[in-house]
C-alpha cells in the first residue's frame, strides 16, 4: 500500500492552529518536554506536536487530519501511567485531554455521573459525597489520574475484590475513532444490544480509540468502614489468613498486605504504629451497615489470631481508621527515602501461590544483588514488588529491568499475568510474548485493525509485532541454553 | 467430564473446507433468542464439551468446559457455599454456561452483583480458522492484551465457539430476605431507586403486578435490622419468587404468545405507558414488555430513556430483534466479526441480519 505524503511539523501546526487556539498547539522543545514521559520516567520520548482541544469537535478534528495524514496519535491524560503508555511517538502528536475536566452531570436518583475524560478519579468521589454516593474503583494515583487515563487502563485499586475495577463501573463511553468517528459505547442502561466494545475499549491503553466522555456508576457510601491490621511472624501465615477470610464468607472492601522492608519504611514514614517486627502485615477493611461490620469485623479478628496472627489492632474511629492506611497509602514515598530509586512492578498471581512466589522473589533478589519491598493487593493477588536501585550506579538499571522481567515471567509461570493494572505500553511489550502465543497476538493486531486500519492510534505500544516475539523468544531460549551450559561447566 | 476440543476443532475445520455454516448449540434452551438460526447451517454442538476444569475455592474462581451445565455447576459451588453472583437464568436442565456467557443473560441481583460479563476472567475460543486461542485469564486483574473474553458476552456465538470459561464466583450471602408492599408503577420508580441510593444490603428490587419487591441478603443482622426499618411486609416464600423471576418462571411470563420485549434503560426514567404488560427489574434498569409493536416503534422509546430495546422472545424472529446499531459501529463489528471469523462461519445472522 502507499503511504501518503506526510506532512511535516510546520504544516501540521498550521493545520491545528486553524481551529484550536494556537498557544494549544505546542511545537517548541522546552514546552513539548513536560509531555516527554508519563509516570514511567526512564522511557522519554518528544513528541512532534502536542495539542490540547477543548471541544469534542476539536478532538474529532484533529483525529481526521491525522488519520489522513497517517500521523500517530498518543491521546494523554494526567500522565501517570507506569508503564510508558502514554510516552509520545517521536514522528506523532500527543493529544491532551487535560482541558475537559468537567464533571458535566450527576444524578443522585439514578446514581451516575457523566464526566469529561480529564475529570481526576477522586474528583468525582468529591462531587458526588454531597448525595451520599461515591465512585468504586480508587487507584493509589486518584488524587491525579483521570477517569479517561483509567477507562484505558482499567485501572483498579483496593476497593476492586469486592467492588470491581474500572471496567465493571462504567455504563458507557462516547469516543472518537483512529478515523475520526463520534461513538457511543454502552448506553444508560446495564447493558446494550450487541457486540461489547465498551468491554473491549477498556484497558485498551489507547489503542482503539479517544475517550471524550464517560458514564460511571455511582454506589452508596457505606455507612461505616473498619479496618483491622494484623501482623504475621511469616509470608505464609499472611497468605493463610487472606485465603482464611475470604473461605469464611467475607469479602473485604480492601485487603492490603506488606512485607517486613515496606512495613519499617512506611512506619518510619508517618508513625502508623505498625508492628515493626512483623514479616507481614495485613490490612483488612470490611465496610457496609452497623450491624455487617460489626459482625464481620469480630469473625475476621478471630480468624486471624486463629491463624496465628502476632499483633491484632482494629480501628475504633474514622482517625484511627486513616492512621492505619496512612502506611500503606504513603508506602511508595516512604520506600523512596530508603532508596535513591525504585522501580514499581505490576503482575497477578493466582493467590495460592503467593507464598512461594515471595519466596521465590526474594531469592532472586539476592541473585541479582537489589534489594526488594512488597506492597500490594494482596485480595485479588495483584503484586506490586518494588525494586530498589541507584541510576548512578552504571549497569544497575539494567540489572533492575532484567530482575522485573524475571518477576513478570513468574507470575506467568504460575498461572498469572505480566499486568494487573499498570497496562503494557512500551514497559512490558517483552513479556507478552511470553504470555501469549502468535496466534493470540494476531487475534489483538486484527482486532486492533478493526478499530484503526492505519495502526496510528498509539502504534508500539500494548501488542508486539510477531517478529520482534519470536527473536525475543529465541533470545530467551538461547539464554537459557547458555546458562544450563554454565550450569554444567560450573 | 470430557474434553471434546479435538472433535470441536475438527468439525470448524470441515465446515471451512467445504463451505458450510455452522450453528452453535449449548444446550438448545436459548432457541428462541435472537434471530432464527440459519436453516442451512450445520450444528455444532458443545453439550458434551463439559466439566469442571479448575476450582479453587478460596481463590473465588472457577474454569470450566463451556458446554457445562448451570445445574452442575451451581451444584458443585454449592457444596464450597458459594454460588454465581449474577444468577443466570435456567431456561430448562440444559442450560449451558457458554449459551449464557454467549447471550450475556444474568438475573434480578445484576445492579449489584454484576453481570456474568462483569464476572468473566478468561475464555478459550476456537476461531473460524479453527485456531484455539487463550485470553484474559483466572485472576481477578489482567490488562494484558484486549479484553477479548468479555467481548464474547452478548456476541451471540458470532466470534468463534467459546469452549472454556474462567470466572469469579462469590460467597452465598448469610441471609436474605424480601420486602413487599402494593404500590403503583409510576412509584415504584422513584421508591427503588431511591432506596437502591441507600448504604442498605439490597441485591434485588422489582415492580410487578401492582407490587414492589426488594431483596436484601447479607450478615443475617444487616438483613433483619433493615427489613425493621424501611416498609413492607416480609415475604414467606421470597426465595421462591427471585428464582421464578430469574428463571422466567414467574406468572408474568406466562404467556408465550404475545412478543415480549425488553428494555434496558436508566434506571429512574420513565416510560410512556403503552397498551400491554409492563414489569420492572433492577430498580427500573430493566423493563420487560409485552404487546405487539414495532421495534422501529420503541426503539425512539427507548433511546429517549438512554438505552435500547431488544425482541425478547416471539414475535417476527426473521427480521431484526436487537436494537439497530449506528453505521460507525455497523462497520467496526463487522470488522471485528471478520476478524475472528473470516469465512463467516459461525451463527451467520443470529444477531443481526448484517453480522
Ligand atoms: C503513585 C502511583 C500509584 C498508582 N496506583 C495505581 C493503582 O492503584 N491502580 C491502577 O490501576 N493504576 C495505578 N497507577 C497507574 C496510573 O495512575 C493509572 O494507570 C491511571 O489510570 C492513568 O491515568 P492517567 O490519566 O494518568 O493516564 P495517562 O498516564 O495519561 O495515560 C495512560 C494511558 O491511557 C491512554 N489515555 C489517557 N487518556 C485517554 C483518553 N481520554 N482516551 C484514550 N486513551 C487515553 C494513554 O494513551 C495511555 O496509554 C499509579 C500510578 C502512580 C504514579
Amino acid at each position: 500500500m502507499m503511504s501518503k505524503a506526510k506532512a511535516n511539523k510546520a504544516q501540521l501546526a498550521e493545520l491545528f492552529r486553524s481551529f484550536i487556539e494556537p498557544e494549544f498547539v505546542i511545537t517548541d522543545d522546552e514546552t513539548l518536554k513536560p509531555y516527554e514521559c508519563d509516570g514511567l520516567a526512564m522511557y522519554r520520548e518528544l513528541p512532534l506536536i502536542v495539542v490540547l482541544p477543548e471541544t469534542v469537535e476539536q478532538v474529532q478534528r484533529v483525529m481526521r487530519i491525522c488519520h489522513e495524514h497517517e500521523v500517530p496519535v498518543v491521546a494523554r491524560g494526567a500522565g501517570t501511567g507506569l508503564s510508558a503508555g502514554a510516552m509520545p511517538h517521536k514522528e506523532g502528536v500527543v493529544l491532551s485531554l487535560a482541558k475537559f475536566n468537567r464533571v458535566l452531570d450527576i444524578d443522585p436518583l439514578r446514581r451516575t455521573a457523566r464526566l469529561q475524560p480529564g475529570v481526576r478519579n477522586l474528583a468525582i468521589s468529591e462531587q458526588a459525597a454531597p448525595y451520599g454516593l461515591y465512585y468504586g474503583p480508587d487507584p493509589s494515583s486518584q488524587i491525579a489520574c483521570t477517569i479517561g487515563g483509567n477507562v484505558a487502563e482499567n485501572a483498579g485499586g483496593v476497593h476492586c475484590l469486592k467492588y470491581g475495577l474500572t471496567v465493571n463501573n462504567l455504563l458507557s463511553a462516547e469516543v472518537i475513532t483512529a478515523e475520526g468517528e463520534r461513538v457511543t459505547l454502552g448506553s444508560d442502561g446495564l447493558d446494550s444490544c450487541g457486540m461489547d466494545l465498551l468491554a473491549l475499549l477498556t484497558g485498551s491503553e489507547g489503542l482503539l480509540g479517544v475517550v471524550t466522555e464517560v458514564t460511571v456508576k455511582l454506589l452508596p457510601i457505606p455507612e461505616v468502614a473498619r479496618v483491622i491490621m494484623a501482623g504475621f511472624d511469616s509470608i505464609e501465615k499472611a497468605g493463610d489468613a487472606v485465603g482464611g477470610v475470604i473461605n469464611h464468607g467475607i469479602i473485604p472492601g480492601g485487603l492490603e498486605m506488606m512485607d517486613s522492608q515496606a512495613i519499617i519504611a512506611a512506619d518510619d514514614f508517618c508513625g502508623a504504629g505498625y508492628p515493626r517486627e512483623a514479616k507481614a502485615l495485613l490490612l483488612c477493611e470490611v465496610d457496609g451497615t452497623e450491624e455487617e461490620v460489626s459482625e464481620h469485623i469480630a469473625e475476621a479478628e478471630a480468624l486471624f489470631r486463629e491463624l496465628g496472627a502476632t499483633s491484632i489492632r482494629t480501628s475504633k474511629n474514622e482517625q484511627e481508621r486513616a492512621l492505619l492506611w496512612k502506611g500503606r497509602k504513603s508506602a511508595f514515598p516512604a520506600v523512596g527515602r530508603i532508596s535513591p530509586d525504585y522501580y514499581c512492578m505490576d503482575g497477578t498471581i493466582p493467590r495460592r501461590h503467593l507464598a512461594k512466589v515471595l519466596l521465590e522473589m526474594e531469592k532472586m533478589s539476592e541473585e541479582f544483588g537489589l534489594r526488594i519491598a512488597n506492597v500490594f493487593h494482596a485480595g485479588d493477588g495483584n503484586l506490586h514488588p518494588l525494586i530498589l536501585f541507584d541510576a548512578n550506579v552504571p549497569g544497575e538499571f539494567e540489572r533492575t529491568e532484567a530482575f522485573g522481567s524475571k518477576i513478570l515471567e513468574l507470575c506467568v509461570a504460575v498461572g498469572g499475568c505480566i499486568t494487573g493494572e499498570h497496562g503494557v505500553g512500551v514497559e512490558k511489550i517483552r513479556q507478552m510474548a511470553v504470555q501469549f502465543n502468535d496466534q493470540e497476538l494476531q487475534q489483538f493486531h486484527d482486532v486492533k485493525a478493526a478499530f484503526d486500519p492505519l495502526g496510528i492510534l498509539n502504534p508500539g505500544k500494548g501488542v508486539p509485532s510477531l517478529k520482534f516475539c519470536q527473536e525475543y523468544r529465541s533470545l530467551e531460549h538461547k539464554q537459557h541454553r547458555h546458562e544450563q551450559a554454565g550450569a554444567h561447566h560450573g | 467430564m470430557a474434553d471434546q476440543i479435538d472433535l470441536l476443532q475438527e468439525q470448524v475445520q470441515h465446515a471451512r473446507n467445504n463451505n458450510r455454516k455452522l450453528n452453535i448449540v449449548g444446550g438448545g434452551t436459548k432457541a428462541f433468542m435472537g434471530r432464527t438460526a440459519d436453516p442451512d447451517a450445520d450444528t455444532l454442538s458443545l453439550g458434551e464439551h463439559t466439566g469442571i476444569v479448575e476450582y479453587h475455592p478460596v481463590e473465588l474462581v472457577l474454569t470450566v468446559r463451556a458446554g457445562t451445565s448451570l445445574a452442575e455447576i451451581e451444584a458443585v459451588l454449592a457444596e464450597q457455599g458459594q454460588c454465581l453472583h449474577f444468577e443466570p437464568p435456567h431456561f430448562g436442565e440444559a442450560s449451558t454456561i457458554g449459551g449464557t456467557l454467549a447471550c450475556n443473560l444474568s438475573g434480578p441481583s445484576r445492579p449489584w452483583a454484576g453481570s456474568v460479563r462483569d464476572q468473566v476472567l478468561g475464555v478459550r475460543l476456537l476461531n473460524g480458522k479453527g485456531e484455539h486461542s487463550r485470553f484474559g485469564g483466572q485472576v481477578m486483574k489482567n490488562v494484558a492484551g484486549y479484553d477479548v473474553s468479555r467481548l464474547q458476552a452478548g456476541a451471540m456465538g458470532t466470534l468463534g465457539v467459546i469452549t472454556e470459561i474462567s470466572m469469579k464466583v462469590m460467597p452465598k450471602p448469610a441471609a436474605t430476605l424480601t420486602l413487599v408492599q402494593d404500590m403503583p408503577m409510576e412509584e415504584a420508580v422513584g421508591y427503588m431507586n431511591r432506596r437502591a441510593g441507600e448504604p442498605k444490603p439490597v441485591s434485588g428490587a422489582c415492580w410487578v403486578e401492582g407490587k414492589v419487591y426488594l431483596k436484601l441478603s447479607g450478615a443475617r443482622s444487616a438483613v433483619e435490622a433493615t427489613a425493621e426499618q424501611w416498609q413492607g411486609s416480609i415475604m414467606e416464600d421470597g426465595e421462591q419468587f427471585w428464582r421464578q423471576l430469574q428463571d422466567m418462571r414467574h406468572a408474568f411470563f406466562a404467556d408465550m404468545d404475545t412478543p415480549l420485549w425488553r428494555f434496558s434503560v436508566g434506571s429512574a426514567a420513565t416510560l410512556p405507558v403503552m397498551e400491554g404488560q409492563w414489569m420492572m427489574d433492577w430498580a427500573g434498569a430493566q423493563r420487560w414488555y409485552r404487546g405487539e409493536a414495532e421495534l422501529s416503534d420503541l426503539e425512539p422509546i427507548a433511546r429517549a430513556s438512554g438505552g435500547q430495546v431488544s425482541l425478547f422472545r416471539g414475535g417476527d424472529r426473521a427480521g431484526e430483534v436487537m436494537h439497530s446499531q449506528p453505521e460507525a459501529l455497523k462497520i467496526i463489528q463487522r470488522r471485528v466479526k471478520q476478524s475472528f471469523d473470516p469465512d463467516g462461519l459461525f451463527n451467520p445472522g443470529r444477531l443481526y441480519s448484517w453480522l
